[in-house]
């Protein structure tokens, strides 16, 4: 089917995954609100929840087999790298969903609102992807926020989360004023917010300089908070640990997954012509998130603490794809989004687990020993971490080569250094986990970090996260071809803004 | 026998099967129970043994390239090929590797009493991975395996080592993955460089890279190796690993692991980067770490307190041996560095399995605490003096084949270098023989040595193929000698190509291309004519080193030119050490 938008039906088929889930949360909190007298755990409302994603989930396979747009100046792009993103989400907020059903229901939370609350940030999220216009992209990047500076509160019985929400909302006011004020110079620069147009009037010279090399600067540094990318990750470490381990695991994966495939897209795509202006900033950015993420994720002595600073290093080799602006390194942020949304709630799956599904047992001290009580679970967290410092013989490996393939194509030797001699540094810190697990014995004293039980859907999560994350570590081939196939597709638009602004 | 491996189709599954039984082993040691597992690891390793000896007489040395090649892409994409090969470098490597896991595993019977199931597996996954960084002719294969091997080794240390485990467990995995990353980027430069689109190890060969690329490059690799070997100032983490090690981890560590370093110069670091390798300050810095590091790590063995430290500074010792044969860039150097590899490999191994079964007994490591074992364990005590001899490199034992040949070597072309490496075999005999001594003869002064048992059953059938094959290789190295020379010529014409390729641009002055793919070793031997080469003569500070390499050179096509170097252990009578 060819979207031309010649009718109105046109858009609701663009924007089928959105609408079905914008539906299904209504359903998910209304079902939540009428059952709100009733005894019971609300692992039906999860449940449900996820019939919500598994319909989104067909109404995006639909838009990516057999779905094309007319054009490419359309407000929401029905591209290939949008599906991809859109798959990236739907996964990341299934799983999350799924390691948060015993969670929610012994930390006695809201559930109606709980999934109803995951189901629309993931509708902004997939706006944000899918968005060719800035004001789109803000509307998503608003609409998936406000969802989760809720999440992060909303165990609002835990000081740390009731912070972690408070934090997270005014840090994430200030990223959407930069971003805002962003655009709005950039449309005065350009005379207009979408995405292609900005890209003509970069390239026909016809913005104005002096407007949108400070909007440029303002979007930067919008989405270096979006990613928290240093210097404006102050508020992750706090935050992912405070909020409800689940949610941490969310964000940890899918808000970062959505924040970069927008800046990708703006900038890759609009402000592509402007390549010389911002490759510098967003080197040293890259390079200094690489450094300091790892370097401080070193000294920390809680895991859910250790594995925020992870996810900042991770922005950091994200971030390299963008400095590195080509094809290959395209496929190879999309690919790698894809495995560390895997692999970081599969370790999050762990915390919660040895957090007995609750909060507890944070310290690394409380891993002593746990391998050998938990074989399964600690051989699992052990492939997830190997997997995360990039390990061969994990996804982990083939993603962060892939995007050491994108740099080197650019020639950016010594980012690719920073980027190696970090990850040097990150072995240490997962390697650290894996010690405490293996060749340490339990502390003295502290209650035991056995999990009383390990749920059925937590056991689903584990087993399918590393089984993906091996599977891809040895056959890749699939998921590269489908991360190629969706990064060319916005080539094309690249190039097809590029040709309309030819003479 | 080669007629009944052809029948049964050998060649064609042999090198799969040697990567991937061990894996089977893994699986097969995990399902079963923590009684069983120590039997059912050690049928699979000596399965996986018993195939590969095989090789030993279907790998036919021909012309020195890969056999047995098999070839199926894998990350299409990317041009990654799941590439196996193997050549006369690599059969000894592998056959090591095969026989060393097998012994290691039997040698861990008594000494791993806990979480065996854990142990036995990932001695399997090792030896997966060892085996398949010797067998992958595909650079980024190889370079997975290089770091796959990391992983079990560190559980190994981290879990059954001693008391500081976790710390020489650490140190062991950054040391080596600071080098690998880099090595890491090396191989993406050369990968893009080439053009070719492919990790095949021919496009890395001829990327045409200029020469000061490939002293960048040559770094990087260099760095990863070295580390790995370890050459002089990288070593530091040998000797806490060692210490830390359990024994069968110490096993593999000395006989296999530190053979991927040297392995590394030979397979990847002189082919990729020719015009590096023989660069006069490249090689008189290889050379110098060489010598430096068999002299200070013979000093530092003499002064240890603890025989398994002691060992293992030997270790760096031999392994500097091994540096100056390659670094030496003629035939005798290459293949004496191959043979100190092999030697260092079973007498090393030996000498860690014998402390082991020491400290089973005992409970102590300190050469103090022993004295006059030999009388109470004669049979054990042999088995010492027989390994101590073989590591410090007496005639008729493995050792002084390899180093001799390697001196040698580095005599045709460095003699100053030679000969004070040389009077590191002194010193080998300085701190290796006091401490058999001080364990074996001194007075029985203590009475829990009275009750010292000899070796059992199991530990004799551990210790005599050792201390056969010491003794075999030192009598008749010729057929070791015969299966490397090929594929070593290879390496050495590539070189040599080199070499003569850049004396020919220098003098027509136009040809600006890098090393012509004439030269590739897959190509036969390139017509070059020794006298022809300025570069080559002005270069060479032996006298007597071109013609013997010239000679050598024609004599191999019609007669194993190894023949007549058989005589040479009976005539090097002249060195200190016999005493």
């Amino acid at each position: 089917m060819l979207l031309d938008y010649s009718s109105s039906f046109h858009y609701v088929m663009a924007l089928l995954p959105e609408l079905v889930l914008s539906v299904w949360g209504m359903v998910v909190l209304i079902a939540g609100v009428s059952r709100r007298q009733a005894s019971g755990s609300g692992q039906e409302l999860g449940w449900l929840a996820l019939a919500g994603l598994a319909l989104a989930a067909v109404a995006n396979g639909w838009l990516h087999s057999g779905v094309s747009e007319a054009g490419a100046d359309a407000m929401i792009a029905v591209d290939r790298f949008r599906l991809f993103a859109n798959w990236v989400f739907i996964l990341g907020a299934a799983l999350s969903i799924v390691i948060s059903l015993e969670y929610v229901a012994r930390q006695r939370l809201q559930a109606g609102e709980y999934y109803s609350l995951i189901l629309f940030a993931v509708v902004g999220m997939m706006f944000m992807g899918s968005a060719r216009d800035l004001m789109m992209i803000f509307l998503g990047l608003e609409l998936m926020s406000i969802g989760i500076y809720a999440l992060a509160g909303f165990n609002r019985g835990d000081r740390r989360s009731a912070e972690a929400g408070l934090k997270y909302f005014l840090l994430g006011a200030f990223a959407s004023a930069f971003l805002l004020f962003g655009i709005a110079l950039v449309y005065g620069a350009a005379g207009s917010t979408n995405i292609n147009a900005v890209s003509t009037a970069v390239q026909d010279g016809t913005a104005v300089a002096g407007l949108m090399i400070p909007g440029v600067a303002l979007l930067a540094i919008g989405f270096a908070f979006k990613v928290s990318a240093v210097p404006f990750h102050m508020w992750t470490p706090d935050v992912y640990e405070g909020a409800p381990t689940p949610v941490t695991a969310f964000m940890a994966a899918s808000v970062k997954t959505a924040a970069f495939v927008a800046f990708l897209r703006v900038f890759l795509v609009g402000l592509g012509g402007l390549y010389a202006d911002w490759f510098n900033i967003l080197w040293w950015i890259a390079a200094v998130t690489m450094v300091a993420g790892n370097v401080i994720a070193l000294v920390q002595s809680s895991v859910k603490r250790m594995l925020a600073y992870s996810s900042i290093a991770h922005g950091g080799y994200l971030l390299v794809a963008i400095v590195a602006a080509n094809d290959t390194a395209t496929s190879g942020l999309l690919f790698y989004l894809l495995v560390y949304t895997i692999m970081t709630i599969g370790a999050f799956a762990v915390v919660l687990t040895v957090g007995n599904q609750g909060e507890a047992n944070a310290r690394i001290e409380d891993y002593g020993g746990f391998g050998w009580r938990k074989p399964v679970l600690g051989a699992m967290m052990t492939v997830l971490l190997l997997s995360l410092a990039g390990f061969p013989g994990t996804a982990g490996f083939i993603a962060k080569y892939h995007l050491l393939l994108g740099a080197a194509e650019s020639r950016l030797w010594w980012l690719i250094v920073i980027l190696v001699l970090t990850t040097v540094v990150s072995y240490w810190y997962y390697l650290r986990v894996a010690w405490y697990m293996w060749m340490k014995e339990a502390p003295e004293g502290a209650d035991s970090a056995d999990p009383a039980i390990t749920p059925f859907a937590i056991r689903i999560v584990l087993v399918a996260s590393v089984a993906l994350i091996i599977l891809a570590g040895i056959f890749p081939d699939a998921a590269l071809d489908l991360a190629e196939g969706s990064a060319e597709s916005l080539r094309r638009i690249a190039t097809e803004a590029g040709a309309a602004a030819g003479p | 026998m080669t007629d009944l491996l052809a029948s049964i189709l050998y060649e064609d599954w042999i090198l799969h099967a040697l990567i991937w039984l061990p894996l089977a082993g893994t699986v097969h040691v995990l399902l079963t129970s923590a009684e069983r597992a120590k039997d059912v690891a050690f049928r699979w390793s000596a399965l996986v043994f018993v195939l590969s000896l095989g090789l030993w007489w279907s790998y036919d040395p021909g012309d020195g390239g890969f056999a047995m090649v098999s070839s199926v892409p894998w990350i299409e994409s990317w041009g990654v090929g799941y590439s196996l090969g193997i050549d006369g470098i690599s059969v000894f490597m592998v056959l090591l590797t095969t026989f060393t896991s097998a012994i290691a595993i039997l040698g861990s019977f008594e000494y791993v009493k806990t979480r065996r199931k854990a142990f036995y597996a990932l001695m399997l996954l090792l030896e997966m991975g060892v085996v398949g960084f010797f067998l992958a002719t595909d650079v980024f294969l190889f370079y997975v395996f290089f770091e796959l091997t990391l992983v079990p080794m560190y559980f190994i240390v981290g879990i059954w080592g001693g008391q500081r485990r976790i710390y020489a467990a650490i140190k062991f995995f950054l040391y080596t993955a600071v080098g690998s990353l880099l090595m890491l980027v090396a191989i993406l430069y050369v990968y893009f460089g080439s053009g070719a689109g492919s990790f095949g190890y021919d496009a890395f060969m001829d990327a045409g890279l200029n020469l000061r690329e490939q002293l960048w490059l040559f770094a990087a690799f260099a760095l990863a190796f070295g580390i790995k070997v370890p050459v002089f100032p990288l070593h530091t983490w040998l000797p806490d690993a060692h210490v830390e090690a359990p024994t069968p981890g110490s096993v593999i560590l000395a006989s296999v692991l530190l053979k991927m370093g040297t392995y590394g110069f030979l397979r990847f670091l002189l082919p990729f980067f020719p015009e590096a390798s023989r660069h006069p300050v490249v090689v008189m810095v290889m050379l110098v770490l060489g010598v430096v590091g068999i002299i200070y790590a013979a000093w530092v063995a003499a002064v240890q307190p603890d025989a398994k430290k002691l060992v293992a500074y030997t270790s760096v010792a031999h392994m500097g041996f091994v540096v100056i044969g390659v670094f030496a860039l003629t035939l005798n150097g290459l293949q004496g560095g191959m043979v100190v590899m092999i030697s260092h490999g079973i007498s090393t191994g030996a000498l860690f399995l014998l402390l082991g079964m020491m400290y089973e007994r005992r409970h102590s490591r300190l050469i103090e605490d022993f004295g006059g074992i030999g009388r109470v364990a004669p049979w054990f005590a042999t088995a010492f003096v027989v390994t101590a001899l073989a590591s410090i490199g007496l005639p008729g034992t493995s050792g002084f084949v390899g180093e001799f040949l390697a001196l040698l070597g580095a005599f045709e072309t460095h003699m100053v270098v030679a000969a004070i490496a040389a009077t590191g075999v002194v010193f080998a005999a300085y701190y290796m023989l006091p401490m058999v001594q001080r364990i074996l003869f001194n007075e029985l002064d203590r009475p829990e040595n009275r009750t010292f048992a000899d070796l059992s059953r199991r530990e004799m059938a551990i210790m005599a193929p050792l201390v056969a094959l010491m003794i075999w290789i030192g009598v008749s190295p010729t057929p070791f000698l015969e299966r490397m020379e090929p594929s070593i010529e290879v390496v050495l014409e590539r070189v040599e190509g080199a070499r003569t390729g850049a004396a020919a641009e220098a003098d027509a002055a136009t040809n600006v291309a890098g090393p012509s793919p004439a030269f590739a070793p897959t190509a036969g031997r390139p017509p070059t004519d020794p006298s022809n080469s300025p570069a080559r003569t002005t270069s060479s500070v032996g006298p007597p080193a071109p013609p013997l390499r010239a000679a050598s050179s024609t004599l191999s096509s019609t007669l194993p030119s190894a023949s007549d170097r058989r005589a040479m252990p009976a005539t090097g009578h002249t060195r200190p050490r016999e005493n």
